[in-house]
């Protein structure tokens, strides 16, 4: 204890904690490709990483830049078609946990990849839907991992782009979805979950030297706070070490032509 | 029935202005040649199908070949956006993209019921703004159970063009690792293109259930070989990732991506490509033998 690490480190090390051995994880690229080969790799080795592009039990020694490098197809135990990833095995309910980010989430976790500004004339034109809406309905839980600011987080989406909680409350039952939703948002500030009635983002961890007025200032909502808020553990020497040798190659690797 | 000829004549048969194309390969194997070649022959108001437009429909865009585009997530996969999409939406610049917007669940059960002759593909979908802004997502119940559903229409390309590792001499077709919708692609689409690596005597070694589309199933075959670079051939050469990484630069500015078409795909024919990559010492290098070592 005691190194110094940087917030993003902390929300890679954070959510790699989420997941355990038992779970089939659908993995993004970015930050959750990053905690899902880390939690591989420490406390986790089991896990078992599937990628949209169809790679099923993926082991990349680097980490991808697509979801579809070489290096997941090598590394998996099998590679089945796009068809097949997204009906059998994300709508067929295989698939434990998901981790996504956004552009925008709202206070009950909703999310907009889609664009900023209106639809039709937007200010900012983002990457759109891929496999996201249908892993918020068909994982059994998903992780939200992104930075904490006040674009980001703010009272209404300009567009929802994946289903978190809705309206709150019972609001994925009332759609007829059966699946939990967002269990977790992980910034660079704190860790909130949805409170477990109203379903709002509450915050229940708080990243090391973090206040709450800065929580309060990046966010575009009123904040509220559990009962308990504990402060986010710092991750351990051995976490951090093998996260930066994973970045480390990472890098050489994509760098090279 | 599966006709090899050349890269020029492929497109130019098969591909026509105002047509629905679809371009598949789910990060690898991207048609890029053919991709070029549409570019060259100045092909205008396509209809431009692709799940994950990428690099090769930011080109087309760019160049001015596409009216409309249909897909499901439109960035430069790991490194941000696409720049050309991003400038033919926000701006209208060269001129203004129309767009149809799925996810990709719907995307891929799409193309399936294209290729299965069905009306359309049904599967649990998520509630959402995309549903308000395409009409083309409907709901149907379960004639069963009466549990609601959502409906998009098949997706039946007038042409889709992929590209492949190795056709055998008789124009059979198979594809290795990661095989994205390109099979349900291909069998949705009135005509096709099919660009390989190389020709062989035969797939012996395959395994019994590989990836093959049969010759009668494939129109045109032209042998491109790097026809998916700067993206992949799993077993022939890898992915540039450095490439993607310099396209952010070079599509960011209209005139850094003019001078980049003129050279590279302009001023390029249409047989075997040395320079598909803008980088050319990086791109000079991908047909060398000693690069099938790499997977």
């Amino acid at each position: 204890m005691g190194d110094f690490f940087s917030p993003e480190e902390l929300m890679t090390v954070t959510a790699a904690r989420c997941v355990g051995n038992d779970d089939v994880c659908f993995v993004g690229i970015g930050l959750p490709s990053a905690a899902c080969n880390l939690a591989r790799l420490t406390h986790a080795p089991e896990i078992t990483l599937i990628y949209e592009s169809g790679t099923i039990n993926a082991r990349p020694r680097v980490l991808p830049l697509s979801i579809g490098d070489g290096e997941l197809c090598t590394t998996a135990l099998a590679t089945v078609s796009v068809p097949e990833f997204f009906r059998y095995w994300l709508q067929g309910g295989r698939i434990t946990v998901g981790f996504l980010g956004a552009a925008q989430i709202d206070r009950f976790a909703n999310l907009n990849t889609t664009v900023v500004g209106s639809y039709e004339s937007p200010s900012v034109r983002l990457p759109g839907a891929g496999g996201a809406p249908e892993m918020a309905a068909s994982c059994q839980r998903i992780f939200i991992v992104m930075p904490h600011s006040k674009r980001a987080m703010v009272a209404k989406l300009d567009f929802l782009t994946s289903l978190g909680h809705g309206e709150g409350g019972d609001a994925r039952a009332r759609h007829g979805i059966g699946t939990a939703g967002p269990v977790k948002l992980i910034t660079d500030l704190c860790v909130m979950q949805p409170d477990a009635v109203t379903r709002e983002l509450t915050v229940t961890s708080v990243h090391p030297g973090v206040t709450r007025d800065r929580i309060q200032a990046a966010t575009g909502w009123t904040v509220r706070f559990a009962e308990q808020v504990t402060e986010t553990a710092a991750p351990s020497s051995n976490e951090l070490d093998v996260l930066r040798r994973l970045k480390a190659d990472t890098e050489r690797a994509h760098q090279r032509a | 029935m599966a006709l090899f000829c050349s890269l020029e004549e492929a497109i130019r048969d098969a591909v026509r202005d105002e047509d629905v194309v679809a371009m598949e390969g789910f990060t690898h194997l991207i048609p890029f040649a053919a991709a070029h070649e549409m570019i060259r022959q100045g092909r205008r108001h396509l209809t431009l199908v692709r799940m994950t437009p990428d690099l090769i429909y930011d080109q087309l865009i760019g160049a001015g070949c596409a009216a409309k585009l249909i897909f499901s997530w439109g960035g430069n996969p790991g490194v941000g956006s696409l720049h050309r999409l991003r400038d033919a939406v926000e701006n209208g610049w060269p001129h203004p993209l129309a767009i149809e917007e799925y996810s990709h669940a719907a995307m891929a059960n799409a193309y399936d019921a294209g290729a299965a002759n069905l009306p359309f593909a049904v599967f649990r979908g998520c509630p959402g703004d995309l549903t308000k802004v395409n009409a083309k997502f409907r709901t149907v119940s379960c004639p069963f159970t009466g549990e609601t559903l959502t409906a998009v229409p098949a997706m039946r390309p007038d042409v889709t063009i992929i590209h492949a590792q190795r056709a055998d001499r008789e124009g059979n077709v198979v594809l290795d690792g990661i095989i994205g919708v390109q099979k349900e692609a291909l069998l949705a689409a009135a005509r096709s293109v099919v660009t390989v690596e190389e020709v062989v005597d035969s797939f012996e070694g395959a395994p019994a259930n590989a990836c093959i589309l049969p010759r009668w199933t494939v129109g045109a075959i032209v042998v491109a070989p790097g026809g998916a670079f700067p993206s992949y051939a799993y077993g022939y050469y890898e992915r540039n990732n450095a490439f993607y990484l310099a396209w952010d630069a070079i599509s960011r500015d209209r005139d850094a991506f003019n001078r980049w078409i003129e050279e590279n795909v302009m001023k390029t024919g249409s047989g075997i490509r040395d320079a598909g990559s803008g980088i050319r010492d990086a791109g000079s290098g991908i047909l060398d033998a000693g690069s099938r070592d790499s997977r």
